[in-house]
C-alpha cells in the first residue's frame, strides 16, 4: 500500500514566486521612500546653509551680493491670502449645493466631473488663461492676475472636500433642524457646516499648501519684481518666481538662495498638509 | 380687546419674518447655485480663450502645425512636433517606471506591510505627492542631472553603444538634462499618485474574497496576482491615467532639466522639449502675434490631450465606484 506523496515541490516554487514577488514589493517601497528622503534630505542641507534672519529682512539682490528673499515672500503670502479669499468663498457655495440642494441633480454630476478635470488640469494652461483674459486687457502683468490663477486652483480643490465633508454630516441633523422649523439655509449655515467644519478648513489649508509651490501660473500673470512692492496692480515677486529665476542663473549666491527659498516652501508646504491631516481626522472621528 | 390687536400684529410679524426667511433660503440656494454654474462657465471660458488665443496660428499653419518640427520665430515659421514628441515620450517613460513601483508600493502597503509601519508609509507616499514641482525642478537640476551625467549615463552609452537599436536610443555625449532625466523626476512626481489610488482601490477588494483564496492555499502573490488585481484593474487603469494627466501637464520640474532644444532626437540622453516647458521658456519673451499665438495653440493642444486623458480616468474611476455601490 503506498503511502500518499505530496508533490511538495511545487509549492515550494510557487512559495519562492510568492516570496520574490513580495520582496519587488519591498524594494518598491524602499524605492519610494529613499526618494522623499534623498529629496528633503538634499533641501536641507542646501537650504540650511542659506538661512539667516536676512532672508527675511532683506530684498532679492542683484547678482553678486547679499541679500534676502523679503520681498518674494511677501508676495507670496499677499498672493495667497487674496487667491484662498477669492477662491474658497465660491468652492464652498458651490459645494454646498452639490452637497445640500442638487444632491440628486444630473447637473451636480456634471459639476463633479468638471470639478475633478480641473483639480489635476495643467497649472500652466490656467496661466494662459489669466494671461488672455487679465492681463492682456489690461497690458501689463500684476499682482492681481497671479492672484486669479491661483484662485482658480483654489477652487476645485476647496468644492471636492466641502462637498465630500458635507455629505458625510447626519442627515439626521438636517432633518431635525427641519422638524423644529428652521430654513434650509440656516440649516446649512449653523448645523452643517458646524458638523463638517473640521473637514473643511482641512479643505482650505490643502488648497493654500498646494498654491504656495506654484510657478506656471505666475509666470506670466504676477511675473517677478526684483524690489519691495505691495501694489496689486504690479508686477509682484513670489517664491516660487523667483526659485526659478534665481536656480536657472549662473550665479552662486542667487542658487543659493533658490535652495533656501525653495526648503522655506517645502516646511510650509509639509507643515500645511500634516496640520490638514490632523485636523482631518479630528473631524472624522468626534 | 387688546389682545385681537396684539395677535394681529403678531400674526403680520410672524408672517413678516416668514417672508424674510423664504427671501432669504431663496437667496442664498442661488447664490450656491450661482457658484456651482461658475464652474462649469470656468472649463468653458478656459477653452474658449485659448481657442480665441489661438486662432491667428491655426489659420497660418492649419493642421500641418501637429506634423511641423520647425520652430523659427525669426521666420515665424512654427510646428509643434518636437513640444508635443516631447511631452508624450517624457510621460510615457515616466508611466514605464512609475507604474510598476507605485502598485509594487500599493500592493505591499495592503498585503505584506507589518500594520504599525502602514500608516507612516502610507503618509510619507502621500507627502510626497505635496511636495511642488519647482523643488523636484530643483533638485532634478542640482543633483539628479550631475549625478547621471557622472555615472548613469556613460554607463548606459558604454554599455548599450555596440547594440544596433539601443545604441541609437542612448547615443551621447552625456549632458546629463534631457529627455530622461525629465521622465524620471516625472516618474518620482507620479509615483504616489498611482499608489494612493491603487491602495484605495486595493482596499475594497472585499475580505471574504482573499480568505477564500488564502483558504484554497494561495501564495500571497497569487492572491495578488488572481484575486486583487483582476478585481481592481478598472481602478487601477484609473488611476495609471490620472498619473499619466498629471505628467502630461507637469512643467517646472521638467522646464528645469528638459534643456529647452525644439529638436526630435531619437537618443534619450538628447536635450528635448515639452509643450510646457516651451510655454513656460517662452512666454514672456515671445514678440509677436504669431510667435504667442503659436504658444497658445501648443497651450490648447495640451489642454485637449490631458482633458481626454483625465476624462477616461475619471469615467474609469467612476464605473469602478457604482459597482461597488451597485
Amino acid at each position: 500500500m503506498a503511502t500518499p506523496s505530496f508533490d511538495t515541490s511545487g509549492f515550494r516554487a510557487r512559495r519562492n514566486r510568492s516570496r520574490i514577488a513580495m520582496a519587488l514589493c519591498l524594494a518598491a517601497t524602499l524605492i519610494g521612500l529613499t526618494c522623499l528622503a534623498f529629496v528633503l534630505g538634499t533641501l536641507l542641507v542646501k537650504g540650511l546653509s542659506g538661512l539667516s534672519l536676512r532672508v527675511f529682512t532683506e530684498m532679492t539682490p542683484p547678482p553678486g551680493s547679499d541679500g534676502g528673499l523679503l520681498n518674494a515672500i511677501a508676495g507670496s503670502l499677499i498672493m495667497t491670502i487674496l487667491a484662498v479669499a477669492l477662491g474658497a468663498p465660491i468652492g464652498i457655495l458651490a459645494g454646498t449645493y452639490m452637497a445640500e440642494y442638487g444632491r440628486h441633480d444630473r447637473l451636480t454630476n456634471v459639476i463633479r466631473f468638471i470639478n475633478d478635470i480641473l483639480l489635476s488640469a495643467p497649472s500652466i494652461v490656467i496661466g494662459l488663461f489669466v494671461y488672455t483674459v487679465v492681463v492682456a486687457p489690461m497690458r501689463h502683468f500684476s499682482g492681481f492676475a497671479g492672484a486669479i490663477g491661483l484662485a482658480i486652483i483654489v477652487i476645485p480643490v476647496v468644492i471636492r472636500t466641502t462637498e465630500d465633508m458635507l455629505r458625510l454630516v447626519p442627515d439626521q441633523l438636517r432633518e431635525a433642524a427641519a422638524s423644529v422649523g428652521m430654513p434650509r439655509a440656516i440649516m446649512i449655515r449653523h448645523i452643517a457646516y458646524k458638523a463638517a467644519r473640521a473637514g473643511m478648513i482641512t479643505g482650505v489649508l490643502l488648497a493654500v499648501a498646494r498654491i504656495s509651490g506654484e510657478t506656471a501660473p505666475l509666470l506670466f500673470t504676477a511675473l517677478n519684481s526684483q524690489f519691495w512692492s505691495l501694489d496689486l496692480n504690479a508686477p509682484m515677486a513670489s517664491l516660487p518666481a523667483v526659485i526659478f529665476q534665481f536656480a536657472l542663473s549662473p550665479y552662486a549666491d542667487w542658487q543659493r538662495l533658490a535652495w533656501t527659498g525653495a526648503l522655506l516652501i517645502t516646511i510650509t508646504v509639509l507643515a500645511l498638509s500634516i496640520l490638514a491631516r490632523t485636523l482631518g481626522q479630528k473631524g472624522q472621528s468626534t | 380687546m387688546t389682545t385681537a390687536v396684539i395677535n394681529r400684529s403678531a400674526t403680520a410679524g410672524r408672517q413678516g419674518a416668514l417672508a424674510r426667511l423664504r427671501r432669504n433660503d431663496l437667496l442664498f440656494k442661488n447664490l450656491t447655485y450661482t457658484a456651482a454654474i461658475f464652474v462649469l462657465i470656468l472649463l468653458g471660458a478656459v477653452a474658449i480663450s485659448l481657442l480665441i488665443g489661438a486662432w491667428p496660428a491655426i489659420l497660418a499653419f492649419g493642421p500641418g502645425f501637429i506634423t511641423t518640427q520647425s520652430w523659427n520665430p525669426v521666420t515665424e515659421k512654427f510646428g509643434g512636433l518636437a513640444p508635443i514628441y516631447g511631452t508624450l515620450v517624457t510621460s510615457f517613460i515616466a508611466m514605464l517606471f512609475a507604474v510598476p513601483v507605485g502598485i509594487g508600493i500599493a500592493v505591499f502597503l495592503t498585503e505584506a506591510c507589518p500594520k504599525p509601519l502602514r500608516r507612516p508609509i502610507g503618509t510619507a507616499i502621500e507627502l510626497l505627492a505635496g511636495i511642488p514641482s519647482i523643488i523636484f525642478g530643483i533638485w532634478g537640476l542640482f543633483v539628479l542631472a550631475p549625478f547621471l551625467q557622472t555615472t548613469v549615463q556613460p554607463a548606459l552609452i558604454a554599455a548599450f553603444g555596440s547594440v544596433p537599436v539601443l545604441s541609437s536610443l542612448f547615443a551621447g555625449p552625456p549632458y546629463g538634462i534631457g529627455i530622461l532625466t525629465a521622465s524620471l523626476i516625472l516618474a518620482i512626481m507620479v509615483l504616489p499618485f498611482i499608489t494612493a489610488v491603487s491602495r484605495d482601490v486595493f482596499e475594497t477588494v472585499p475580505p471574504v474574497l482573499k480568505e477564500a483564496a488564502y483558504g484554497l492555499g494561495c501564495t500571497r502573490w497569487e492572491v495578488v496576482r488572481n484575486v486583487v488585481i483582476p478585481h481592481t484593474r478598472v481602478g487601477i487603469i484609473g488611476g495609471i491615467m490620472l498619473g499619466l494627466g498629471r505628467a502630461l501637464g507637469e512643467t517646472m520640474a521638467v522646464t528645469f532639466v528638459i534643456g529647452n532644444a525644439h529638436k526630435i532626437s531619437s537618443s534619450l540622453l538628447a536635450p528635448g522639449t515639452t509643450i510646457s516647458a516651451t510655454i513656460a521658456n517662452e512666454f514672456t519673451e515671445a514678440v509677436g502675434d504669431l510667435y504667442s499665438s503659436s504658444l497658445v495653440l501648443l497651450g490648447l493642444i495640451l489642454f485637449v490631450i490631458s482633458l481626454i486623458v483625465l476624462s477616461l480616468a475619471r469615467y474609469l474611476l467612476w464605473r469602478l465606484e457604482r459597482r461597488e455601490q451597485g
